[in-house]
């Protein structure tokens, strides 16, 4: 049967049918959707975990226990999990285990573009990179096989265009696979990394990516289509790898292409025969250069980088234009673009929804004029205006650590760091544990509106639920905060203005430590979204002060009616957006909002 | 048949691109093409702006994507992201868009001007050699459901291709809620009708 899935899909459906076990994964675009999928699959354990060094280790766990498994991120995911990816690599396991890593060219969604298939050399592990979703499918397999034949963890890596764009597949059967050992290995020698041991393995993970190479000249995901070698692009050689392999093809219809599906380690006499058959080699890969650095350290040369972009996503008109600059395709070859002569069109940048749980706390700190250091999620949105009220955003749990820094380094204003209830469970939690410790005057706020939002609404493990929607009990903010030695800790409605306000004042004088969680559902949910209901403006009470403007509410509009005396618009409410949240009808000096009761009486 | 088809689907999150993106991509895998599609979108959020690719091809599609310049069809669900996303288009391509205007908050509360209908319609009388402006969400609200303006576009859009009105009813059928498919089967009519 032949259905159009998402390259995310695929990988779900592959795992599936290879007879993984066992999958554990932190959402991150653009890999989320993997285990979204994988999970509504029968007789499969899956997982969302804190943080993706803990589903690394879950499914290092699975694999010693003999069921093949997987565990998925996205790039700067790895970074997280990378010490535990190091280790997999010296101890190998029992069964087949894959690490999906999705990279993100052009930063959709992320703070870097960094380019993963660095990890697969640094921790010796070989990488997979399909070129569509019937591949990305088809490699899961193929990944758990190379796994299991050099006694390895192997990387499966996508990039943002393959995780989310649909292409036909063909589906397959599952495949049935040994059920779990009755008994943990006991092998010391392989599976405890004491320097006495590690010694040992070093060099027996230096031989085995020798025997991967070897493998990789017949791996039939490394193939070689000969071009029409007499035909106008004459022997030109292109080297290419997942969705650059597209483009290639697309842009070079009659050029000779080596399409390498194991990007790490490279086949050495395959990359050879193909480029002494060619006049000039090319090398057509998004991000860094790291297949021409393979193959420039073979001796062989060949041009990348030199000819086409390291920054940002490719897409067929990048390849055809750096090729036409760099002469490899007559400058008839261009594709012209029409030049619009275009009015200004208003940008519509993302902004925190209407009825975000976190808007009336960055209205309060924006207000108080106090530093924030940030972290990853929904809030980093704070940072614009008019709210204006993030001052850094560095990686997920950062901000904590950087706010007691700050402190301890002397700087003359209080900090204050804001991060999410699953960001906190993800790294947040040492950080906090460290500012208690070491005492610093940080005033941290836990942003808990009761989901992964960003993402697009993953359990965590203070919502009570689990991935597979198991009930479990939730781990509750307050008692862990205060086991981590924090005392002064307090929880308000986050939709309060009010009180957060007068605790945030509070906090800010206050000798040591201080957690005010700020607590309300994300207005996207489906509890959330049964009571919305839209408030209004009574016209002839506003005056135009602006002040319901300045909380950057898309709900809240400029009406075309005048203030007679100040001359400014007054506001209106979108009642199609609109959830009810209060946060304006708060700020408001002249009582011109509505309230929920006062809408209802 | 044609050989193949690249179109460029434009809006703002909530007005049901995806699902439209969806149904041209299921039409033509029923139609015997073979086809991919992009969703190309920044940090899910209402109200952003999104794009998707689709492309057909009798044969195979490479690329996912669609490069400037190279798209047959435009089909765009708000005005402001008609213009947007207008240098995608084939000098010469087909434009449908619909008539609706969602100011973003750049416009409501910052200093941004929402361009005219005038300036959308002067930019693609130069640049497109089909264009229509189709008041899609308009006939869906008319017809007792806002929501299915995007199923009304694709009935317009359906006009422009060699693949019969009944396999596209199959696929909208097949991907909505019982209880809305006479809904969808009139929303697509009625997007039909709009174009002659």
């Amino acid at each position: 049967m032949r259905r159009l899935l998402s390259g995310n899909e695929a990988v779900a459906r592959g795992a599936w049918e290879a007879g993984v076990a066992v999958a554990s994964a932190y959402p991150g675009t653009p890999s989320t959707e993997i285990l979204e999928n994988f999970a509504r699959y029968p007789n499969v354990y899956a997982e969302w975990a804190p943080n993706e060094k803990v589903a690394v280790d879950v499914a290092v766990g699975a694999a010693y226990a003999g069921r093949r498994s997987l565990a998925t991120m996205k790039h700067v995911g790895v970074n997280v999990a990378a010490d535990s990816v190091f280790y997999a690599s010296m101890t190998g396991m029992e069964a087949g285990m894959v690490i999906v890593t999705a990279d993100d060219p052009d930063m959709h969604s992320s703070q870097n573009e960094q380019d993963n298939r660095r990890y697969a050399k640094f921790a010796r592990i070989p990488c997979l990179e399909p070129s569509d979703s019937q591949e990305a499918k088809d490699m899961v397999a193929a990944a758990l096989a190379i796994s299991e034949q050099f006694d390895t963890p192997v990387f499966l890596r996508l990039t943002t265009r393959i995780c989310h764009s649909s292409t036909a597949v063909e589906l397959g059967e599952q495949v049935p696979q040994a059920p779990a050992s009755a008994r943990f290995p006991r092998n010391p020698t392989k599976y405890v990394m004491v320097p006495g041991n590690a010694r040992k393995k070093h060099p027996v993970i230096e031989e085995r990516m020798e025997l991967v190479a070897q493998f990789a000249e017949t791996f039939p995901f490394n193939r070689i289509e000969w071009g029409d070698m007499e035909g106008g692009e004459g022997k030109l050689g292109i080297v290419t790898c997942g969705v650059s392999y597209q483009y290639a093809k697309e842009v070079f219809p009659n050029a000779s292409v080596l399409r390498l599906g194991l990007t790490y380690p490279l086949p050495p006499e395959l990359v050879r025969e193909f480029a002494s058959r060619v006049d000039r080699l090319i090398v057509i890969e998004e991000l860094d250069p790291f297949l021409e650095e393979e193959i420039k350290l073979m001796g062989i040369h060949c041009e990348g980088k030199s000819i086409f972009p390291m920054l940002g996503e490719f897409d067929p008109r990048v390849v055809r234009e750096s090729a036409i600059e760099a002469g490899l395709l007559p400058a008839s070859a261009h594709v012209p673009v029409a030049e619009l002569d275009k009015p200004e069109i208003p940008p519509r940048p993302p902004v925190l929804c209407p009825g975000c749980p976190h808007r009336a706390v960055f209205h309060v700190l924006n207000k108080r004029k106090v530093p924030v250091t940030g972290d990853i999620g929904c809030y980093t949105l704070g940072l614009l205006p008019p709210l204006s009220a993030i001052h850094t955003c560095g990686c997920m749990g950062a901000g904590i650590g950087q706010a007691h820094g700050a402190d301890k380094a002397g700087i003359g204003e209080r900090m204050v760091a804001v991060i999410g209830d699953s960001t906190f469970f993800h790294t947040g939690m040492p950080a906090l544990a460290n500012v208690a410790y070491n005492r610093s005057n940080v005033v941290t706020i836990i942003l808990d509106n009761r989901i992964t939002g960003m993402t697009g609404h993953q359990q965590n493990p203070g919502t009570g639920y689990t991935l597979q929607m198991e009930e479990v009990p939730p781990l509750e903010l307050e008692p862990l905060v205060r086991a981590l030695g924090i005392e002064r800790v307090k929880t308000v409605p986050a939709f309060d203005v009010k009180a957060l306000d007068e605790t945030i004042k509070e906090y800010l004088k206050a000798e040591g430590p201080s957690v005010l969680i700020a607590r309300d559902e994300c207005a996207l949910l489906p509890s959330a979204r049964r009571r919305w209901l839209p408030l209004r403006v009574v016209a002839d009470k506003c005056n135009g002060c602006t002040m319901c403007f300045r909380i950057g509410c898309p709900a809240i509009l400029k009406s075309d009616e005048l203030d007679g005396k100040t001359q400014r618009p007054k506001a209106r409410i979108d009642p199609s957006l609109c959830t009810g949240c209060e946060v304006c009808a708060q700020v408001c000096p002249r009582d011109a909002i509505l309230f929920r009761a006062q809408v209802e009486a | 048949m044609n050989k193949s088809y690249n179109f460029l689907l434009a809006g703002v999150g909530g007005q049901g691109t995806i699902l439209a993106s969806d149904v041209l991509s299921e039409v033509a895998l029923a139609a015997g093409y073979d086809v991919k599609k992009s969703e190309v979108h920044g940090m899910a959020q209402r109200g952003g702006s999104v794009n998707t690719h689709v492309r057909w091809d009798a044969e195979r599609v490479y690329s996912p994507l669609i490069g400037l310049g190279e798209a047959d069809v435009l089909l765009v669900f708000e005005e402001a992201e008609a213009l947007r996303y207008a240098e995608y288009l084939k000098p010469g391509g087909a434009a449908i868009v619909n008539r609706e205007t969602i100011e973003p908050i750049t416009v409501t509360s910052g200093g941004a001007r929402y361009p005219t209908e005038d300036e959308v319609r002067a930019l693609y009388r130069d640049l497109a050699g089909r264009f229509h402006l189709i008041p899609g969400s308009a006939l869906a609200e008319e017809m007792g459901n806002a929501r299915a303006g995007n199923v009304v576009l694709l009935g317009a859009l359906s006009t422009l291709l060699d693949v019969p009105a009944e396999t596209w009813l199959e696929v909208i059928e097949g991907r909505v809620p019982p209880k809305y498919v006479e809904l969808n089967r009139q929303a697509f009519l009625k997007g039909r009708q709009a174009m002659e």
